[in-house]
C-alpha cells in the first residue's frame, strides 16, 4: 500500500477512539454508541422534566384545571338528557316548564366544556411545543460545547436523532400523553362517579362488564404486535435491498443485472406480502373487536336498564337514566382503552427523556481560564516540546513530539496511514489536549489562550469538505462573514474555485444543499480552500487538501496557497511529492514518533524511510 | 390514484366488491341498533313487558355477532387486497426502475426512487385498506343515521339538516388550513436535522474559524421557527375537538325541546326522542372520521401520482428489434480485416437539453487487443465518454461503435456482457465476495473466479480469508479497505471474459506497484485470449495519472468535453501542451521520456483561457528544475 495516497482524514481518528465510548470517560461499560446515562430513575427523570415546565407553570396549571373542568361537564351532558328525556313522555305528559331551564343548563354546559376544552387543547400544545423548542435549543448548544472527542466518538446519527426524534418523542409522549392520561383518568372517575350518583347496582354491571373490552382490545394488540414486529423485519430487509440495489443502479444497469436484481426483490417482496397481509388482517381487527365488545355490553345495560325501568330489579331506573347509562357504558371503556396505549406513549417517551438527559449530562469542554490570554497579533511561532497524546488511554499515539517551528517555517507531515499526523493538527488546534509536554504559540501554553483567539491564528482545510446548506457567498466568507462580494470573488479566483461558480445559475448567490449537493469533490475542495484564502491567518494547516483536485489545477492551487503561505508558519499533510519537496522541513512519522526530520535533500542523503518511501513510489520501472 | 388502482386491480376486484358489501351489513346494523331501543323502551318498558324487552335485548345480541362476523370478512378483504395490490405495485415499480437508462435515473435521483418504491407505496396501501374498511363505513354510516333520522320524523330532521354541513364546513376550513402548514413543518423540522447534522460533521470546521455563535444563533432560529408552526397548527387543529362536541350537543339540546313539543301533540315517542339524540351522535362522529379518510386519501393520491410519475416514464434507452450481433472472428482480428473494436464517430453527449455539449465531437478507433488511455481533469468528461460504450447513455449526435456495430443496435444484454467495466466508485453488493463475482456471469467456475482474482491482483487477500470465495461482503463491502474493494470490483468486470475492459480511474486507491502489475497482468490476458483463440482483449484506461496511460497504444486527451490530444505518450509530448503540462504536474522533466527537446510549456490554448492569471504557468518549469537540481 502507498502510504503516500491514503493519508487519514480527519475523521478517522473515530476509529481509534471507538474503545472509549462512554462520553464520561470512564471505559467501556456501556455499548458502542451509547451516551450511557439509563441510570436515571423514573422519578429524577420526571422531576427534570418538570423542570422545564416551571417556566410555563401557568400554562400547565391552566391546562390540567381546564381539562378537568371539560371532562366534568362533558360527563355532566348525558345525566342532562337523560333527565330531559324523562320529562318528555308522552302525549301531553311533557313537562315544558322544567325542560326549558334544562335545555338551557344542557346549552351552558355545552358551551362551558367546549371552551374549556378548548383552552386545554390551546395551552398544552403551546406548552408542549415550546417546551420541546426549549429543550432542542439546550440539546444542540449543548452539543456545540461538547469536545470533539465526543463528536468523533459517537455516531453523528444517533446524536441528531437525539436532538430531532427524542425531544419530538418527549413532547409528544410526556406532555401530550400525560395530560391524555389525565382526562382519561378525570373521565373514569369522573363517569364512575356519576353512575353511582344515578344508581349503584346499575354501576356495578358497567363496571363488571368494562374490562371485557379491556381485555379483547389488550389481547388483539398483542398479537397483531406480534405480526407487526415480523412485518417490520422483513420490510427493513426489504428496505435495505433497496437501499442497495437502487442506489447502485447505475452499477445494475452497467452489468445488466437487472434481471436478478428482480428475482431477489420478488422474493422479498413476496415475503413481505405473507407478513404484511397477517400483520394488516390483525391490527384491523382492534377496532370492531372492541366496537364488537361494546355492542355486546350496551345490548346488556340496555336490557337491564329497562328491566330495571319496568321491575326495579336490580334498580328502579327511568327511561332517560337508562339513556344516561347507555351513554356512558359507550364512554366508560374508550378511555381504559386510551390509557392502556397512552402508557406505551408516555413509556417511549421516558426511554427518549433518558437519553436527552444522557447527553445533557455528558461532560463539557473545559471551558477557557477566566484569565486565558487573548491573542491578538500571532506571530507564528509554534513550539511542540514532549508532547505525549492518545486518543485511548492504554494505546500510546503521539510520544516524545518535538517541533519547533519559527514564524515563517513550512512543514509537511509524511508517513503512514494512522501515523498521527492529522492528530497533530488535531492538538494545534485544540480539538483535543494532550496528555503531557507542551504546546505553545508565540512563547505562551496554548492552554493558557484562549480557544478563540488560538483557533483565529489558524487557516486550515482538511480532506474532508464541510459546506453547509447556504449560498456559495456565505460558504467561502464563513472565516469572514463581512467580507465583500470582491474579495469573496477574489479569494475563489485564487482557489481556481470562480470558473464553475461563474457557471452556476445564480453564482455566488446559488445556494449549496445539504452536504455540498451537486458538487464534485474536487469542486467542494476548491471551495473550502476558497475559504481559508480570505482569511489571514498566521499559521497554515492543510490536511490533504487537495486530495480530490486534479494534478494540473492542483499546481495552480499550489500557487496560490505558496503565496499564501509566503512568511506564514505552515504544517502540511499531503501526498503529493510537489508540495513536500519544498517544505522547509518534512517530519517523517511513523507510530506517533517522529522518525525523521530534514529537507527532502538531506533525508534523501539518509537513505532512511523517507528515501525508502519515496523510491517506492516514485522510481517506478 | 383512480388510474393507478384501476391498472393494478385485476383479481382484486372482488375484494373490493365483497369487503364493502359485508361492511355495509354491519353498518346497516350499527343504524338499526337506536332503533331497536327505541322498541325495546316503547313496547317493552312503555308497556311493562319484560319478554319484549328481553327479546329486542337478544336481537341486539344477534346483530352484534353477525356485525361481527361480516365485518371480520371485510377485514381479510382488505388485508387481501391492499398487501397483494401493493406487493405488485412495489413489483412493477422496481422493474420499471430496472428498466430506466441513467438518464432516467438523474432525472429522479436515487433518494427519490427509493421514497417512492417504499413509503408511496405503504401510503397507497394504506389508503387501499381503509377504503375497503371504512370508505364505505363513516359515510353511509353519517348518511344513513341522517336519513333515519329524518324517516322518523322530518321537522326534527331539520336539525340534521342544519348541523351536520356545519360540521363539516368547520372540518373543510380546518383542515384546508392544516395540510399546507403540516408540509412546512416537517421541512423545519428537517431543518433542524440538517442544522445539526452540519454542526456535527462541520464540528472542526466551525470551531476553527470561531463561529459558534452563528451557528448557535442559526440553529436557534430553525428551532424558533419550527415551533412557530407547530403552535399555528395546534391552534387550528384544537379547535375541532371543541366545535364537534358543541355542535352536536347544540343540537342534541334542539331535539330535546322540538322532541318535547313534538311528543306533546302526539307526533312522536320518547323512544323515538332517545333515538333522534343517538342517531345525532352517530352522524357527528362519523363525519370526524370520515375527515381523517379524506387526509388518508389526499396523502396516498399524492403518493399515487408520484408512483404514476416513474411508471408512466418510458426508459431512453431500449433495445428493442435489436437481433444478436456476431463477433468477428479471430482470424479477421488477426488479418487486420475486422471493424475497431471501439469507434467514436464524432460523438456529442449532453445530460438532458443543456445547451452546451458534455462531450464535443468526440471522433477515435482503437483495434481489437490495443490499449486506450483517457487522461484529463476532473470534470473533463472522461467518464462520460466511456459511460458511452456500454450504452449506459446515448449520443446526442454522432455515433459509437462496438465491433463495427453501433451500439444502438446490440441488444443491451450482449453489449454489457462484451464489455466490462470497473466503475470509478467501487461499490460491492452484500452478500459473498463469490456473488460479486458472478454477476457477469452466474455460471462461473471457481477456477474462472480466481484467474480473475489473479489478473485484478486480489487473489492474495481473497486467500488469506477464511471462507475464500465465500467470505461475506457487507453493504457497500464496508469490511474491506478501499484498495481491495477496487480489485475485487476489477475481478469482479474481468469474470466472463469481456471483449472491452473499462478501468473508469479504478486504480486511485491502489499504488503504483500494484497499478502497474495489474496493467501488466490485463495484457497477458489478452494475449492468452488470443493465443487460445479468441478475441484479444481490448482496454481503456480512464485515469488521472500519467503512469497509468503512458504505455496505452492510443491516449486521448480530455479537456471541457473535447479531444485536446490524441496519439502515444511521445507523440502527445511534442503536440499536446495540456498533456505535457499534466506529465510536468506529476513526473520531473527527465521522468517524461519524451524524445525532443521539449520547450517551457508555455500557457495552453485550451486551459483556462478565460481565467485572466494564470499562475501557474510560470511555477512549473521553476518547480521541475528545482526537482532536476534535487537529483
Amino acid at each position: 500500500m502507498n502510504p503516500y495516497a491514503s493519508a487519514g482524514s480527519v475523521s478517522t481518528v473515530t476509529a481509534s477512539v471507538s474503545g472509549n465510548d462512554n462520553l464520561n470517560g470512564e471505559g467501556g461499560e456501556t455499548p458502542r454508541g451509547d451516551i450511557g446515562g439509563a441510570r436515571l430513575s423514573t422519578m429524577q427523570v420526571t422531576r427534570r422534566l418538570l423542570s422545564y415546565v416551571r417556566p410555563h407553570a401557568f400554562s400547565f396549571s391552566v391546562s390540567f384545571v381546564s381539562a378537568a373542568i371539560s371532562v366534568v361537564l362533558q360527563l355532566y351532558t348525558p345525566i342532562l338528557i337523560g333527565r330531559g328525556i324523562d320529562l318528555i313522555i308522552d302525549t301531553g305528559r311533557v313537562d315544558f316548564d322544567a325542560l326549558m331551564p334544562l335545555v338551557q343548563t344542557l346549552a351552558l354546559v355545552v358551551v362551558g366544556a367546549a371552551a374549556f376544552q378548548w383552552l386545554q387543547g390551546y395551552c398544552v400544545n403551546r406548552l408542549c411545543y415550546e417546551t420541546v423548542r426549549d429543550m432542542r435549543i439546550e440539546a444542540s448548544e449543548k452539543l456545540s460545547r461538547m469536545p470533539l472527542s465526543f463528536i468523533d466518538a459517537h455516531p453523528h446519527g444517533d446524536l441528531i436523532s437525539r436532538v430531532v426524534n427524542d425531544v419530538d418523542q418527549v413532547g409528544d409522549g410526556l406532555l401530550q400523553g400525560f395530560t391524555q392520561l389525565f382526562t382519561g383518568v378525570v373521565t373514569i372517575l369522573g363517569t364512575l362517579v356519576f353512575m353511582l350518583s344515578i344508581s349503584v347496582p346499575m354501576a356495578i354491571v358497567v363496571v363488571l362488564v368494562t374490562p371485557a373490552s379491556v381485555l379483547a382490545a389488550s389481547l388483539i394488540a398483542k398479537f397483531s404486535n406480534r405480526s407487526f414486529i415480523d412485518q417490520q423485519r422483513v420490510q427493513g430487509q426489504l428496505g435495505g435491498y433497496i437501499e442497495e440495489y437502487v442506489g447502485n443502479q447505475r452499477l445494475v444497469n452497467t452489468f445488466s443485472h437487472g434481471n436478478d436484481a428482480q428475482q431477489g426483490f420478488d422474493a422479498l417482496n413476496g415475503e413481505l406480502y405473507t407478513a404484511g397481509e397477517r400483520a394488516q388482517f390483525l391490527s384491523s381487527l382492534s377496532n370492531p373487536g372492541t366496537r364488537f365488545i361494546n355492542n355486546l355490553i350496551y345490548a346488556v345495560v340496555a336490557v337491564i336498564g329497562c328491566m330495571g325501568v319496568i321491575t326495579g330489579v336490580p334498580a328502579q331506573l327511568t327511561v332517560g337514566e337508562v339513556q344516561t347509562f347507555l351513554s356512558y357504558a359507550n364512554q366508560y371503556t374508550k378511555p381504559f382503552n386510551e390509557v392502556t396505549s397512552v402508557i406505551t406513549q408516555i413509556q417511549t417517551a421516558y426511554a427518549s427523556a433518558c437519553r436527552l438527559f444522557a447527553l445533557l449530562d455528558a461532560v463539557e469542554e473545559e471551558p477557557d481560564a477566566a484569565d486565558a490570554l487573548e491573542l491578538t497579533d500571532p506571530q507564528g511561532a509554534v513550539s511542540l516540546s514532549h508532547v505525549d497524546f492518545s486518543y485511548v488511554k492504554d494505546r500510546k499515539l503521539l510520544q516524545d513530539i518535538c517541533v519547533d517551528a519559527k514564524p515563517g517555517m513550512s512543514f509537511a507531515l509524511v508517513g503512514p496511514t494512522g501515523c498521527g499526523k492529522t492528530t497533530l493538527i488535531n492538538l494545534l488546534l485544540r480539538f483535543y489536549d494532550i496528555d503531557a509536554g507542551a504546546i505553545e504559540l508565540d512563547g505562551h501554553d496554548t492552554h493558557d489562550i484562549t480557544r478563540a483567539s488560538l483557533r483565529r491564528s489558524f487557516g486550515m482545510v482538511l480532506q474532508d469538505t464541510w459546506l453547509f446548506e447556504g449560498t456559495v457567498h456565505d460558504n467561502i466568507a464563513y472565516g469572514r462573514p463581512d467580507a465583500t462580494r470582491e474579495e469573496v470573488i477574489e479569494a475563489a479566483r485564487r482557489a481556481h474555485a470562480d470558473k464553475f461558480i461563474a457557471q452556476l445559475p445564480q453564482g455566488y448567490d446559488t445556494v449549496i444543499g445539504e452536504d455540498g449537493g451537486s458538487f464534485s469533490t474536487g469542486q467542494k475542495q476548491l471551495l473550502c480552500i476558497a475559504r481559508v484564502m480570505l482569511t489571514d491567518p498566521a499559521i497554515l494547516l492543510l490536511d490533504e487538501a487537495t486530495s480530490s483536485i486534479d494534478t494540473r489545477t492542483e499546481l495552480q492551487v499550489q500557487a496560490a496557497f505558496d503565496e499564501l503561505m509566503a512568511g506564514r508558519t505552515s504544517f502540511v499533510v499531503a501526498h503529493r511529492l510537489s508540495t513536500i519537496r519544498n517544505a522547509d522541513c518534512i517530519l517523517y512519522m511513523r507510530d506517533g514518533q517522529i522518525l525523521e526530520r530534514g529537507t527532502h535533500d538531506e533525508l534523501l542523503a539518509l537513505g532512511g524511510a523517507y528515501a525508502e518511501l519515496y523510491n517506492s513510489q516514485f522510481a517506478e520501472s | 390514484m383512480l388510474e393507478l388502482l384501476t391498472r393494478f386491480s385485476a383479481g382484486f376486484r372482488r375484494y373490493f366488491v365483497i369487503g364493502p358489501a359485508c361492511k355495509l351489513l354491519e353498518v346497516f346494523f350499527d343504524l338499526l341498533t337506536p332503533l331497536v331501543i327505541a322498541r325495546m323502551i316503547d313496547e317493552g318498558v312503555g308497556a311493562r313487558d319484560a319478554d319484549a324487552v328481553l327479546r329486542y335485548g337478544l336481537l341486539l345480541f344477534a346483530m352484534a355477532v353477525i356485525g361481527m362476523g361480516f365485518t371480520l370478512v371485510c377485514q381479510k378483504m382488505a388485508a387481501l387486497a391492499s398487501q397483494g395490490m401493493g406487493t405488485n405495485m412495489r413489483s412493477a415499480l422496481y422493474r420499471r426502475i430496472n428498466e430506466f437508462a441513467n438518464v432516467e435515473l438523474d432525472r429522479f435521483g436515487t433518494p427519490s426512487l427509493i421514497t417512492r418504491i417504499t413509503n408511496d407505496i405503504n401510503q397507497i396501501q394504506l389508503a387501499i385498506a381503509l377504503g375497503v374498511r371504512q370508505l364505505i363505513r363513516w359515510p353511509f354510516l353519517a348518511v344513513g343515521s341522517m336519513v333515519a333520522a329524518l324517516l322518523i320524523d322530518l321537522k326534527l330532521g331539520v336539525i340534521f339538516l342544519i348541523s351536520t354541513p356545519l360540521i363539516g364546513l368547520v372540518f373543510w376550513l380546518v383542515m384546508a388550513r392544516c395540510v399546507p402548514y403540516f408540509k412546512q413543518m416537517q421541512a423545519k423540522l428537517d431543518r433542524i436535522g440538517l442544522i445539526t447534522r452540519e454542526g456535527l460533521s462541520g464540528a472542526r470546521v466551525v470551531r476553527a474559524f470561531v463561529r459558534e455563535d452563528h451557528e448557535r444563533e442559526r440553529f436557534r432560529q430553525a428551532a424558533y421557527e419550527q415551533s412557530a408552526v407547530a403552535i399555528a397548527v395546534g391552534k387550528l387543529s384544537s379547535i375541532l375537538n371543541p366545535v364537534t362536541f358543541l355542535v352536536m350537543n347544540l343540537g342534541v339540546c334542539a331535539i330535546l325541546w322540538m322532541g318535547g313539543i313534538q311528543v306533546n301533540v302526539g307526533d312522536l315517542t320518547q323512544g323515538e326522542v332517545m333515538a333522534f339524540v343517538n342517531y345525532m351522535t352517530q352522524t357527528l362522529l362519523s363525519i370526524v372520521y370520515v375527515a381523517n379518510l379524506v387526509v388518508v386519501f389526499t396523502k396516498a393520491s399524492a403518493s399515487a401520482s408520484r408512483v404514476n410519475e416513474v411508471l408512466h416514464c418510458e426508459p431512453s434507452i431500449t433495445d428493442e428489434g435489436n437481433t444478436a450481433v456476431e463477433l468477428p472472428s479471430a482470424q479477421q482480428v488477426t488479418a487486420g480485416t475486422a471493424a475497431p473494436a471501439l469507434r467514436f464517430d464524432a460523438a456529442c453527449f449532453a445530460f438532458g437539453d443543456a445547451q452546451a455539449n458534455t462531450l464535443d465531437n468526440v471522433t477515435l478507433q482503437v483495434n481489437a487487443g490495443q490499449t486506450l488511455g483517457v487522461i484529463g481533469g476532473t470534470g473533463s468528461g472522461k467518464s462520460t465518454l466511456v459511460s458511452l460504450i456500454p450504452r449506459l447513455y446515448d449520443v446526442r449526435s454522432g455515433a459509437v461503435e462496438v465491433m463495427g456495430i453501433d451500439v444502438r443496435r446490440w441488444p443491451l444484454d450482449q453489449l454489457r456482457h462484451v464489455v466490462g467495466t470497473v466503475p470509478q466508485r467501487a461499490s460491492l453488493l452484500s452478500g459473498t465476495i463469490r456473488s460479486n463475482l458472478t454477476w457477469r456471469d452466474s455460471h462461473a467456475t471457481d477456477d474462472e473466479l480466481w484467474a480473475a482474482l489473479e489478473c485484478a491482483q486480489a487473489a492474495d487477500f481473497v486467500r488469506k480469508l477464511p471462507k475464500g470465495l465465500d467470505a461475506p461482503v457487507e453493504a457497500g463491502g464496508k469490511n474491506f479497505s478501499g484498495g481491495q474493494r477496487q480489485r475485487l470490483t476489477i475481478a469482479r468486470a474481468v469474470v466472463g471474459s469481456p471483449l472491452i475492459l473499462i478501468l473508469d480511474d479504478s486504480a486511485s486507491a491502489l499504488d503504483f506497484k500494484t497499478d502497474a502489475a495489474l496493467r501488466r497482468a490485463v495484457h497477458a490476458r489478452s494475449r492468452q485470449e488470443s493465443a487460445a483463440g479468441g478475441l484479444p482483449l481490448t482496454t481503456v484506461i480512464v485515469s488521472q495519472r500519467v503512469s497509468s496511460v503512458r504505455d496505452a497504444d492510443l491516449i486521448c486527451v480530455m479537456s471541457h468535453g473535447s479531444v485536446a490530444g490524441l496519439g502515444t505518450h511521445d507523440e502527445l509530448l511534442k503536440t499536446c501542451p495540456l498533456y505535457e503540462e499534466i506529465c510536468l504536474s506529476q513526473l520531473k522533466r527527465e521522468e517524461l521520456g519524451g524524445t525532443a527537446p521539449v520547450p517551457a510549456a508555455p500557457a495552453p490554448a485550451q486551459a483556462a483561457p478565460s481565467v485572466p492569471v494564470q499562475p501557474a504557468a510560470p511555477n512549473i518549469p521553476n518547480l521541475a528544475f528545482e526537482g532536476g537540481e534535487a537529483r
